[in-house]
């Protein structure tokens, strides 16, 4: 399967990459390489296998309902590019 | 032309845990900005989410009270999408493999308007997942610019959603009901609609009896139930009045607007479904052992579904009754400990006081049962008084009153209003003798007939008695007497 360079500028726009022709090009052929290796994968017949969500056969480690956390809003703060009474400032959002 | 409503729910709601779900930050609401949104909330580089157990114990209990399938396998994923109060760009949510599979809620619907009758109906649950919460914009902070605090940003949700089974805004509204009283009886989520502890999405279509499902559209969080009927009867006239002048429902989002109770669509966000899910590599899949769940379980109190058969059962109550007194678990917690001092003989008496007289002062006084000035132990010393044939209904309704207002103990008052019915048989042969003998002429028409002078009768006697004697005990001693 190979990427038009529409399905590029679709998923770019999705990651909010901004990326000229001779990028989306490259990309392209990148991508389209990589959907090939998946297409020879897929080729594997995998009749009663189980499918894995994580590549490591472990589960998840819970962990317990106690707050550990402290306060580091000023050191954190510190290094946003703009704050104001405690806020994180970004630039205006209309609904 | 008639049209058929179908309609199905997202409910979110945020869990009682004490800490985020992927984070040991607090959860407590109303903190100043971002002093709860430590490095996992606000997603620093590098960090790594590590999973509540509060949270899954919750789900897992979620899932036993609707008598769902806990999946002892399910995967966090990554929902794709830009805003900013979402740092990381992406929601951790579940999606091919949710943590509660499917189930039902059973639901006593009470029509809003007109003389119909309630009824029950058995809504499906099609499926719950564990997710974070976002965090909050906020406007007018700075010129031109949007502040976001980011407390909120991964608090836990329970993404409830139901199959499309309801058929009008009374039973959207009687399952959002119902669900909100089930997670707070089992303690899941507090319930607090106003600070965004419960929240629903309703999804909207009409059709043709017989015809395929309509394209629906999809009313975002709505925090009250009056909004959401409100929202749901806007839309669906909405929606009919459309297709009846040839146009065509899109598929779209919209939002309730309370001050014009009108419905309106978002603007459309390019892209904006196209969200891109795949498993989170941060997290192992969660696997639940029926041990958990074992252990889970022996933590449930019992469900109001069950309570709510005993007292029909037991009680003899009519499932409408036994519905309201399970509203929530402070309300049948009072009721049992009302019968507990009565008996159950009583059970349909405190049953008809709590519904009635106890309901009407506190949504009067815009209370719920939790903040009753009356405890269940000065309620049922009262009722016990009426049960005994010590006061009338009449007269403990004003025991009730002085209760309510005043505190006290339902004996004392009796005493002290004099509101001690006569139920001594002399004492009240005594009257009735003095009533037939002061009007003769009375008795003997009433012997050659007319029965209807026997009211007459029973008011003279309880005059007599200055309203206390035994209503049933007069009636009685009357009707022995006249009929000579």
């Amino acid at each position: 399967m190979s990427l038009t360079t529409q399905d590029v500028q679709k998923i770019a726009r999705l990651a909010r990459l901004a990326m000229n022709d001779t990028e989306i090009e490259a990309a392209r052929a990148q991508l389209s390489g990589i959907f090939e290796l998946i297409e020879q994968m897929q080729a594997v017949d995998t009749t009663g296998i189980e499918p894995m969500s994580h590549a490591q056969d472990l589960s998840q480690q819970l962990r317990e309902d106690v707050v550990t956390a402290s306060n580091d809003r000023e050191a954190f703060q510190a290094i946003a590019p703009q704050v104001e009474g405690g806020l994180y400032l970004v630039p205006q959002v209309i609904e | 032309m008639k049209w058929e409503i179908v309609i199905g729910l997202e409910v979110h709601t945020q869990l009682s845990t004490n800490t985020k779900i992927f984070s040991g930050a607090s959860t407590a609401f109303g903190a100043e900005p971002n002093t709860q949104a430590d490095a996992v909330s606000i997603a620093l580089p590098g960090v790594l989410p590590v999973l509540n157990k509060g949270a899954v114990e919750r789900a897992i209990k979620f899932g036993l009270a609707v008598g769902a399938h806990i999946a002892p396998r399910s995967v966090f994923a990554r929902k794709n999408y830009f805003y900013p109060d979402l740092p990381k760009g992406y929601q951790i949510s579940q999606m091919d493999l949710p943590v509660v599979g499917k189930g039902a809620l059973t639901i006593q619907v009470e029509p809003l308007s007109g003389n119909a009758k309630p009824y029950e109906k058995v809504v499906r649950i099609t499926r719950a997942h564990l997710e974070e919460d976002a965090g909050k914009s906020v406007h007018g902070a700075a010129q031109s610019m949007t502040g976001i605090d980011l407390n909120r940003a991964g608090t836990p949700l329970l993404e409830i959603v139901s199959e499309p089974d309801m058929s009008s805004a009374a039973e959207a509204v009687s399952y959002a009901k119902t669900l909100h009283s089930l997670v707070r009886w089992i303690g899941i989520c507090d319930g607090n609609m106003q600070e965004g502890s419960f929240r629903c999405d309703v999804n909207v279509s009409v059709r043709r009896p017989g015809e395929s499902l309509g394209t629906r559209r999809e009313i975002k969080n709505l925090n009250s139930f009056k909004f959401m009927q409100q929202a749901i009867d806007y839309e669906v006239q909405w929606q009919i009045d459309t297709i009846e002048n040839g146009g065509k429902v899109q598929q779209a989002t919209i939002l309730f607007n309370p001050d014009t109770g009108e419905t309106r669509s978002m603007r459309s966000k390019e892209d904006a479904h196209d969200y891109r899910y795949f498993p989170d590599p941060d997290l192992l899949p969660l696997d639940i052992s029926p041990a958990m769940i074992e252990a889970v379980h022996a933590t449930m109190p019992e469900l109001p579904i069950a309570k709510q058969a005993r007292y029909t059962d037991e009680f003899g109550l009519s499932a409408y009754d036994a519905s309201s007194l399970t509203s929530s678990r402070e309300m049948a917690e009072f009721f049992d400990a009302g019968v507990a001092m009565v008996g159950a003989a009583n059970a349909k008496l405190c049953a008809n006081w709590l519904i009635g007289e106890v309901s009407a002062q506190l949504n009067r006084d815009g209370l719920d049962i939790a903040q009753c000035p009356i405890s269940a132990a000065q309620f049922g010393a009262m009722l016990a008084r009426i049960a005994d044939g010590t006061i009338s209904n009449s007269g403990a309704k004003e025991v009730f009153r002085a209760l309510w207002s005043e505190g006290g103990d339902a004996d004392a008052i009796i005493e002290a209003k004099g509101l001690k019915q006569v139920s001594d048989s002399g004492a009240i042969e005594k009257i009735v003798d003095e009533v037939m003998a002061a009007n003769a002429d009375k008795v003997a028409e009433y012997r050659s007939g007319k029965d209807k002078l026997f009211g007459f009768f029973v008011g003279a006697a309880m005059k007599a008695s200055q309203g206390k004697a035994n209503p049933a005990q007069l009636n009685e001693v009357l009707k022995k007497k006249l009929a000579g």
